[in-house]
């Protein structure tokens, strides 16, 4: 599988997710998104930064509640949770969110 | 990841024998497992040029190993029995998703290799070559059974389709034709520890972050340790516990649980995962290498015991094989189960009085109990037979004012899988999932007509992740679904130690 990004093709792996994550751009995230038929807003962008900046520092995405609490207390109690994260990423903000923002699909009994 | 393209069942007015529809699920292919991680195995990379040898060998060398397995392929009589007991068949109409069906893929093969009446007169008496065609229908179908034993249950000789099903991937794997999903999890718990792949500082992280949540809420320093030399206990969660939801309250619920019990435990960031996919795949050595990990970090922490958290086949893993493949444990506190189920241990704090317990604070909830399969036909929790049934249950109910069981033939050693058991847990094969589940959403249907059942309590990870998945299909809320130990550390009054 492959997507074509400003006319340069970028791998995907079967199941969507980038084959090698320096791929990533905010583009490649547009595309991504597009494929699920969703539109990035600013709401999904601080998600997707979020994941990336954590990804940097542990080599894996945030647990939910790790993602739930910094965006509470970036964006108000109201989005802290995971109705909130669901609303922006129907399909889990574990599975979806991370193929958006360029990670590995997280594995195990998820 | 677009959502796939199938119709969800309609519940039925009454169950009946489906209606056969060959080879409808003929397609429904998780993803096969890469170089890579068949090699960190110890299997070859990719399928092998002579495939068809490799295979047969293999299976010689299993009808040896396993007595049970010769056993299990020569009684079968076609009695029929088993037919519509798999939730998969239910669910799909795909009469190889029969367990006999299912079984004859390999009994065929059995026959004409290794039966005289197979190798002189394959046509007469059932027996097939090994094609191209029947490998893929192997890979298929025994990737569409989550080895739950419910078959079993009903077979008049006990053959046991589960161990059928890890032989066939056993063998799968030595041709170098495993499955992604099984093969990924268990590659990253050699290379990081844990199904999830987190690293110890992602699980210190998320486990600091929890203990300001439960000091936020409750105004009580619950702490949830990490890698503590010296501790009692060693608690051996699934790692889906530190990382999703409903699994984490779960973990909150254990958290508080010890907290309140006073005996000092420990988590480690080695044996950080209960699970071992090692079973799935039926193999020996994978489930030894899994499982040797909770051994050294009990003796690296220096603990007495060992208490596993509410993962399913974890439980079965734990409570049949350990001692075997990971034993012996001669340097734990005998006047405890090695290992013990963090529903016995909890169990036995309520049975004590050391837990006070306001079940009002579930009373915005009417809860019933699935039995997770691993748990309800492999293992036993207690000291009496049936423990394993009546253990959760006795929990449950001394949390919550309000508990209902679903029907009688859909939960103790009857239970229906969740539909995502055995390495099925992917979502390439959601439309085999949605389908299995029919039966059990169709008891929980009935509970909640008939008792306004808001929740469905269970101890399994797959189980949580399956259930969040699938019952929105159904018509469902994904928040229905709930730990045991959420209940539990909801109503625990924190800090009245009685004892």
């Amino acid at each position: 599988m492959a997507i074509d990004v400003n006319g340069k093709t970028v791998d995907l792996d079967e199941e969507g997710y980038l084959t090698d994550l320096k791929d990533w751009n905010e583009d490649v995230a547009k595309v991504l998104a597009s494929q699920d038929e969703i539109e990035l807003t600013e709401s999904h962008w601080e998600v997707v930064k979020f994941l990336r900046d954590y990804y940097d520092e542990y080599q894996i995405a945030p647990a939910v509640r790790v993602l739930t609490k910094a965006i509470g207390k970036k964006l108000g109690k109201d989005k802290g949770n995971s109705k909130y994260l669901y609303e922006l990423f129907p399909y889990g903000p574990a599975k979806q969110a991370c193929r958006f923002a360029g990670l590995p699909k997280p594995t195990g009994c998820i | 990841m677009a959502k796939a393209k199938f119709e969800t069942p309609e519940f039925r007015p009454y169950p009946v024998i489906p209606v056969i529809k060959p080879g409808v699920m003929k397609d429904s292919r998780s993803f096969v497992s890469k170089p890579g991680m068949q090699e960190s195995l110890g299997y070859p990379g990719e399928l092998v040029d002579n495939w068809q040898e490799v295979a047969i060998n293999k299976l010689g060398e299993l009808l040896t190993k396993y007595r049970s397995l010769r056993v299990y392929l020569d009684t079968c009589v076609k009695c029929g029995s088993c037919t519509d007991k798999c939730h998969y068949f239910i669910g799909t109409n795909d009469p190889k998703n029969m367990p006999v069906g299912r079984q004859d893929l390999l009994r065929q093969v059995y026959r004409r290799y290794f039966t005289l009446a197979g190798k002189l007169f394959p046509k007469l008496v059932g027996a097939k070559d090994l094609t191209r065609d029947m490998l893929d229908d192997w890979y298929n179908y025994f990737h569409q059974c989550s080895q739950c034993r419910r078959c079993s249950v009903y077979c008049p000789y006990g053959i046991d389709t589960a161990e059928i099903s890890m032989a066939a991937r056993e063998i799968l794997d030595a041709v170098g034709y495993g499955q992604k999903y099984c093969n990924e999890i268990i590659e990253k718990v050699y290379k990081i520890g844990n199904n999830l792949g987190l690293p110890g500082p992602a699980i210190r992280n998320t486990l600091e972050g929890l203990e300001e949540d439960i000091k936020d809420e409750t105004g009580v320093d619950v702490r949830l340790p990490l890698d503590e030399e010296g501790a009692e206990v060693l608690f051996v969660p699934p790692s889906a516990d530190f990382f999703v939801e409903p699994h984490v309250d779960g973990l909150i619920g254990y958290g508080k649980v010890f907290h309140q019990s006073g005996i000092s435990w420990t988590m480690s960031s080695h044996a950080s995962e209960a699970g071992n996919f090692g079973m799935f795949i039926g193999s020996y050595e994978n489930m030894r290498r899994v499982s040797m990990r909770i051994r050294e970090a009990a003796l690296d922490l220096k603990v007495k015991r060992i208490v596993f958290g509410e993962c399913g086949h974890a439980w079965r893993v734990a409570y049949a094989f350990l001692n075997t493949l990971a034993g012996p444990f001669d340097f734990l506190d005998k006047r405890y189960p090695i290992p013990q189920h963090i529903c016995e241990f909890t169990y036995d704090l309520i049975q004590k009085g050391a837990l006070k317990l306001d079940k009002s604070a579930n009373d915005h909830r009417r809860v019933t109990y699935h039995d997770s399969c691993n748990v309800a036909r492999a293992t036993r929790m207690g000291h009496k037979p049936g423990g394993q049934f009546v253990i959760p249950r006795e929990v449950i109910k001394a949390c919550c004012n309000h508990f209902y069981d679903m029907p009688s033939d859909t939960i103790y050693d009857e239970t229906y899988c969740c539909g995502g058991g055995g390495g099925l847990l992917t979502d390439e094969l959601m439309e085999v999932r949605v389908k299995g589940a029919l039966p059990r959403m169709e008891a929980l249907k009935q509970v909640t007509d008939d008792h306004q059942v808001t929740h469905m309590a269970t101890i399994c990870a797959i189980c949580k992740s399956q259930f969040t998945k699938v019952v929105p299909y159904y018509g469902f809320d994904m928040d229905q679904i709930i730990s045991v130990h959420q209940l539990v550390g909801d109503a625990i009054v924190l800090n009245v130690n009685e004892v």
